[in-house]
């Protein structure tokens, strides 16, 4: 369980996270939507320590961040694993190495073990033959699963995924959705998505964060999020319903 | 104002010297890392420090030779003058200049990459201490530094020794007779003392713009440029301190 009390965040001088509390709860997949702009990604970095907040606390299963030794941060953050936007392979090294390189940095695993490990993990974002490529050789929506492969590699405690399907095709994009909800499951993580995909919403929303201007402007599950009255909500959902409509009318054509 | 940035950028850059060396990576992993680092950063540097050593000491001696008009100053100045300026100053002090374009934009635009990419916060998120996975293993492969300016002090006055005899400037015997000429063993502490002064620079300073960048790939270029210019001003800053500390007075 990640709780967080009232996280404020600015950018020279201008405050993108205005005061958020929340709880994302152990096993479940908790989303915080809103739109691009609305501190969605700030959000997940200043939990993840990479940005430090002005004020506030935030505490994983009753350690708050903000009062860690440095070495007490670092083993938290073994236990977390994180999807990057924009995937953050490391482009020296091939997908195998990617994937196998939290279990080579902290575990003591022999290089058999590790090879075992990564290809269950491959296989499970089905991936099964791009463990010699290297990051640029493979397309997007490839690197964002390798890069889930790479968080989960180690069993982390806590998963942050930010955007973790967008850029896919629908198949895929649910495929990795159902992927993220079935490990938080069965190996009762904490787990913490980005999103903007109202398709996401629908598949996995068990717990959502509505964020709009910095501010937490609803919280539910996904059977509450389409009953709300809330005018931000509805705008939002809306506004993706739209764009089906606008979709489905183009395919007729 | 400036000289307040200025401060703040020398104060953050002791602290990121010290947590360099704060928690160790691995040492299974930083074995490669480091291997990795000598290839890329002093083997891949040889090549080209090889060919403009032996044609600037060919240049030195030639020039000097074309100054020593008057027929009382003897021929051996020519060996003389070639191996002081290769030893004193052109190997370890220029060639590092050079260096400092070479490798320190390599390196910058690397840490800088990494960086932007958001690769560097994928190490400390998963737990690693990304200053010493990253810059520890640079400044242990520039250990080696040393030789590089030992083989560019050598080819250095090589081609010195190639163009006077071959040129028809100075005969071997008078040239070798110059190069032996007053030799100080302390010129050659000073000249490698500096040298791994100089190494350090190389691989801290540029290290330092590309792990505080800030921006997209436009602003990778720009600071491999500002650590050029930063990291040759500190070399050629450090080079008249210890030249004035070690040989003056
Ligand atoms: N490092 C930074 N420095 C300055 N401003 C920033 C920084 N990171 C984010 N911001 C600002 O914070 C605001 C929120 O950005 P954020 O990336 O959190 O949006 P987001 O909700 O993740 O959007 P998207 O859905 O497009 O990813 C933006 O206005 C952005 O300009
Ligand atoms: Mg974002």
């Amino acid at each position: 369980m990640i709780e967080v009390k009232n996280i404020e965040k600015s950018f020279g001088g201008i405050k993108i996270l205005k005061g958020v509390s929340t709880v994302f709860e152990t096993g479940k997949t908790n989303l915080i939507i809103g739109q691009s702009g609305s501190g969605k990604t700030v959000m997940l970095k200043s939990l993840l320590g990479i940005h430090t907040p002005e004020s506030g606390t935030i505490s994983f299963d009753g350690r708050i961040y903000s009062e860690l030794a440095p070495d007490e941060k670092r083993d938290l953050r073994t236990e977390i694993g994180m999807v990057f936007q924009g995937s953050a392979l490391f482009d020296s090294m091939t997908v195998a190495e990617n994937v196998g390189f939290p279990l080579k940095m902290f575990t003591k695993d022999n290089n058999s073990k590790i090879q075992e490990r990564v290809d269950f993990v491959l296989k499970r974002v089905n991936l099964t033959d791009a463990h010699k490529k290297l990051p640029s050789e493979i397309s997007g929506g490839m690197q964002k699963r390798v890069a889930i492969a790479r968080a989960i590699v180690n069993n982390p405690k806590y998963l942050f995924c930010d955007e973790p399907n967008s850029g896919l095709d629908p198949n895929t994009a649910i495929l990795i959705d159902n992927l993220i909800k079935e490990i938080t499951e069965e190996y009762n993580i904490t787990t913490v998505i980005n999103t903007h995909d109202m398709n996401s919403v629908m598949e996995i929303g068990e717990k959502i964060l509505f964020l709009k201007d910095g501010l937490k402007a609803w919280e539910g599950t996904k059977e509450e999020i389409f009953r709300t009255d809330n005018e931000a909500v509805v705008a939002f959902v809306y506004s993706s319903n739209l764009f089906k409509k606008v979709r489905e009318a183009y395919l007729k054509e | 104002m400036m000289l307040i940035r200025y401060i703040t950028q020398i104060g953050r850059y002791f602290l990121m010297l010290k947590e360099i060396f704060n928690k160790q990576t691995k040492w299974s992993v930083m074995r490669n890392l480091i291997f990795k680092e000598i290839d890329d950063l002093i083997i891949g540097s040889l090549g080209i420090v090889a060919f403009i050593s032996f044609f600037v000491g060919g240049v030195v001696a030639i020039q000097t030779a074309l100054n020593l008009t008057n027929p009382l100053i003897p021929k051996y100045l020519i060996g003389f003058a070639t191996r002081q300026s290769v030893i004193l100053e052109f190997a370890p002090t220029f060639i590092s200049v050079i260096m400092a374009g070479k490798m320190g934009s390599f390196i910058t635009s690397s840490i800088g990459t990494m960086r932007v990419t958001e690769q560097i916060d994928a190490l400390e998120v998963m737990g690693v201490n990304s200053l010493n996975y990253l810059v520890f293993p640079k400044i242990i492969a520039l250990l080696l530094y040393p030789f590089v300016i030992g083989i560019s002090m050598f080819l250095g006055v090589l081609g010195g020794w190639m163009a006077g005899v071959y040129g028809g400037f100075t005969s071997s015997d008078e040239f070798i007779n110059g190069a032996q000429l007053d030799f100080i063993p302390f010129h050659i502490v000073y000249a490698f003392l500096k040298t791994l002064i100089f190494a350090m620079l190389l691989a801290t300073i540029p290290s330092f713009h590309g792990y505080y960048m800030k921006g997209g790939a436009l602003e990778v270029g720009r600071a491999s440029t500002v650590s050029f210019v930063w990291t040759s001003v500190t070399i050629i800053t450090f080079n008249y301190i210890l030249t004035q500390l070690l040989l003056g007075s």
